[in-house]
């Protein structure tokens, strides 16, 4: 029964995969400047910028383009960079790896700081820990993540000299490293999110312990703490998980902005450069492996909520 | 109906009080009553008449800007329920006092397993596994008359029909054996025909099982069907109270005859309107003066307009809180006990 629900959501993300590469790839064409110019220079002669299009394939029809580039792109191969002769594929995993530690880092901070937030907001009511959770919730949202990313540097690696202020270690190579190099940028980047979970969080919590299966588990003799982990965060998660599904496609946005601020190579940062640099068949990989990644997020987002509410039919 | 022993619960001049910014309002105002074992006591009343805080008053439940006065007692057993502290009371709630409430459709959790949801109950106050709760939970699911049980046990609540769900709740409430068990208007939210069933469900239970039941509606056809004695409850206070055939045969109180007329009848010709209770309920805020039924009543004489009558035994057996009772016919009857003209 599940297993035949998860086959039949897996087969609706194939159009939207398809879908996905034309709208990538049409608008990369509407991106201004000739690749053929930013490889050569100002001085290029026309017969050199004609000769850069034909091994580009610029020259071509722009269906016949976007139909070759899908046909490679299935079998695994999306071209090379235009600058480094770098398969583009190769170069996206290996950036991808970065990026995805240290979303990851950022969205358990996020979550984690979410859950602790409401859930003690909640359980201690108009207490000091409530207004402090408001308060981070209403200031998370509230401050850019570039900015909070710089005053955690100053702070924390320039004045406290507790961790290193940029550059990435993997996970795979050193736990310790790979911590004192994520928990700074974590922060910048899931800030955001724990504030918005926070808020979602509590305000659903609330509604959900004024319900009246709260109120008949209270008959039955539980207490505040059951009625919340028992009784209310399961049904108070429903909406939130929405929340969170939305929130790693925002953080996998944002990593353009902090990879930039903490010097990490990761797919922002190979996002940036390839815009700067005209590199197109670079910035469709990339553009494309984030797409891909936000549509698989959502698909877990749909199985995540099928088994929390039992009144989602498979 | 046997009356030996002193009463299960005994609810002693419950005030209960809300500070708002335009003054004081008093949902239950001075109510007493009591309830033996094995008794069906009916509360009966409009929204508003403070039916439902007289019972999450028993439980503890009650909104926290809701008060108590000091005089106010709720005596279980011997012990004030009202001076218990929380720990003590969640011993209580589910265990020997247990709960059903309006709406079956909102009363359960809709994420969990009905058989996990009574099984809950069991493991908090009884010294088992979650395994025997459960086999406990298959047989009180058995009881109330689930079909095939042992199957649905595993069913979440919006499997269920609305009549099954409120026989699932009637099966938590009864998990732990309490002792009394309310049921803040088990009916109103079912069918006619299936209201029957659950009515009946409650009577066979409540007679098997020798518990006490605290019965909170506003229809008077389900408290004939099932109730030992009635409470007619108006604005906070308790207006008359006797045993179902006094309140039937020779209600004395012009609002208890109020709400009799306004059901419909079963039998016979039915009246083209049926008898409604002129005008509203008074604002909580603007009591009368006198009896607070004054404003809708067609007897009112400038004495109840002045002064507010109190509970009075009368020889029927009745308690009546009323300056002019009515006869059989509805006539209206000089109030002789006491007289204001002295």
């Amino acid at each position: 029964m599940f297993f035949k629900f998860i086959m039949r959501r897996l087969l609706y993300v194939i159009p939207m995969l398809i879908i996905t590469t034309l709208i990538v790839f049409s608008f990369i064409l509407l991106i201004p400047g000739d690749p053929a110019l930013a490889l050569l220079g100002e001085n290029a002669t026309p017969e050199k910028i004609a000769q850069i299009h034909a091994q580009l394939g610029l020259d071509q029809p722009v269906i016949k383009q976007y139909l070759n580039w899908l046909g490679n792109a299935v079998q695994g191969d999306l071209g090379r960079s235009i600058f480094t002769g770098q398969p583009v594929e190769e170069a996206v995993f290996s950036r991808l790896g970065v990026t995805f530690q240290l979303v990851i880092v950022a969205m358990i901070f996020a979550i984690a700081g979410g859950l602790f937030f409401a859930i003690t907001s909640i359980y201690f009511p108009n207490s000091w820990m409530d207004y402090v959770a408001r308060f981070f919730g209403t200031l998370g949202t509230a401050i850019p993540n570039f900015w909070l990313g710089m005053i955690l540097i100053i702070f924390f690696s320039l004045q406290l000299g507790w961790v290193p202020a940029t550059g990435f270690t993997s996970i795979t190579e050193s736990p310790g490293a790979f911590l004192q190099g994520t928990i700074l940028p974590a922060i910048a980047l899931g800030a955001t999110g724990m504030a918005q979970i926070t808020r979602h969080l509590r305000s659903s919590l609330i509604e959900v312990m004024s319900a009246d299966y709260v109120r008949t588990g209270f008959s039955k003799g539980i207490n505040r703490w059951q009625a919340i982990m028992k009784h209310g965060l399961q049904n108070a998660m429903l909406p939130v998980v929405t929340t969170i599904g939305i929130l790693f496609g925002n953080l996998l946005g944002a990593t353009v902005v902090i990879e930039t601020v903490f010097a990490i190579p990761g797919m922002g940062q190979l996002a940036v450069n390839s815009i700067l640099q005209r590199d197109f068949t670079m910035l469709q990989g990339v553009v494309l492996v984030l797409i891909a990644l936000i549509i698989l997020i959502n698909f877990i987002t749909d199985i995540v909520y099928a088994l929390l509410d039992p009144r989602i039919e498979y | 109906m046997k009356i030996t022993e002193s009463p299960l619960l005994e609810v002693k001049n419950l005030q209960t009080y809300i500070k708002t910014k335009k003054g004081e309002i008093k949902p239950t105002n001075d109510v007493s009553f009591s309830i033996n074992r094995g008794e069906i006591v009916a509360l009966v009343g409009e929204s508003g008449s403070g039916k439902s805080v007289t019972s999450l008053s028993i439980m503890g439940l009650n909104a926290s800007a809701i008060k108590y006065k000091p005089e106010s007692s709720i005596e279980f057993k011997g012990r004030d329920l009202l001076k218990l502290k929380e720990k003590g009371l969640r011993k209580i709630r589910g265990n020997e006092i247990a709960m059903i409430f309006q709406d079956p459709m909102f009363s359960l959790n809709p994420v969990h397993p009905i058989g996990k949801q009574i099984a809950e109950s069991v493991v908090l106050h009884k010294k088992v596994n979650y395994k025997e709760a459960l086999k406990r939970a298959l047989e009180l699911l058995n009881k109330v008359g689930i079909p095939d049980a042992a199957r649905r046990i595993n069913d979440y609540p919006h499997q269920l029909s609305g009549g099954m769900r409120q026989r699932v709740m009637i099966a938590l409430a009864l998990a732990c054996d309490p002792e009394l068990l309310i049921a803040d208007e088990p009916t109103t939210a079912l069918d006619v025909t299936i209201q029957a069933q659950i009515l009946t469900l409650l009577r066979d239970l409540q007679q098997e099982l020798n518990i006490s039941i605290l019965l909170i509606t506003h229809d008077l056809g389900v408290v004939a069907e099932v109730a030992d004695r009635v409470l007619v409850m108006y604005c906070g206070k308790v207006v008359e109270e006797g045993t179902v055939d006094e309140i039937f045969d020779s209600s004395l109180h012009p609002y208890t005859r109020g709400l009799m007329s306004s059901i419909p009848p079963l039998h016979g010709i039915s009246k083209d309107l049926l008898d409604a209770i002129p005008g509203v309920v008074p604002n909580p805020l603007e009591l009368p003066k006198g009896c607070n039924f004054v404003t809708r009543c067609d007897f009112a004489t400038e004495r109840c307009h002045q002064v507010e009558p109190e509970l009075t035994r009368y020889p029927s057996g009745n308690r009546v809180s009323c300056w002019n009772k009515l006869d059989k016919e509805g006539e209206m009857k000089e109030h002789v006990t006491t007289s204001i003209n002295s």
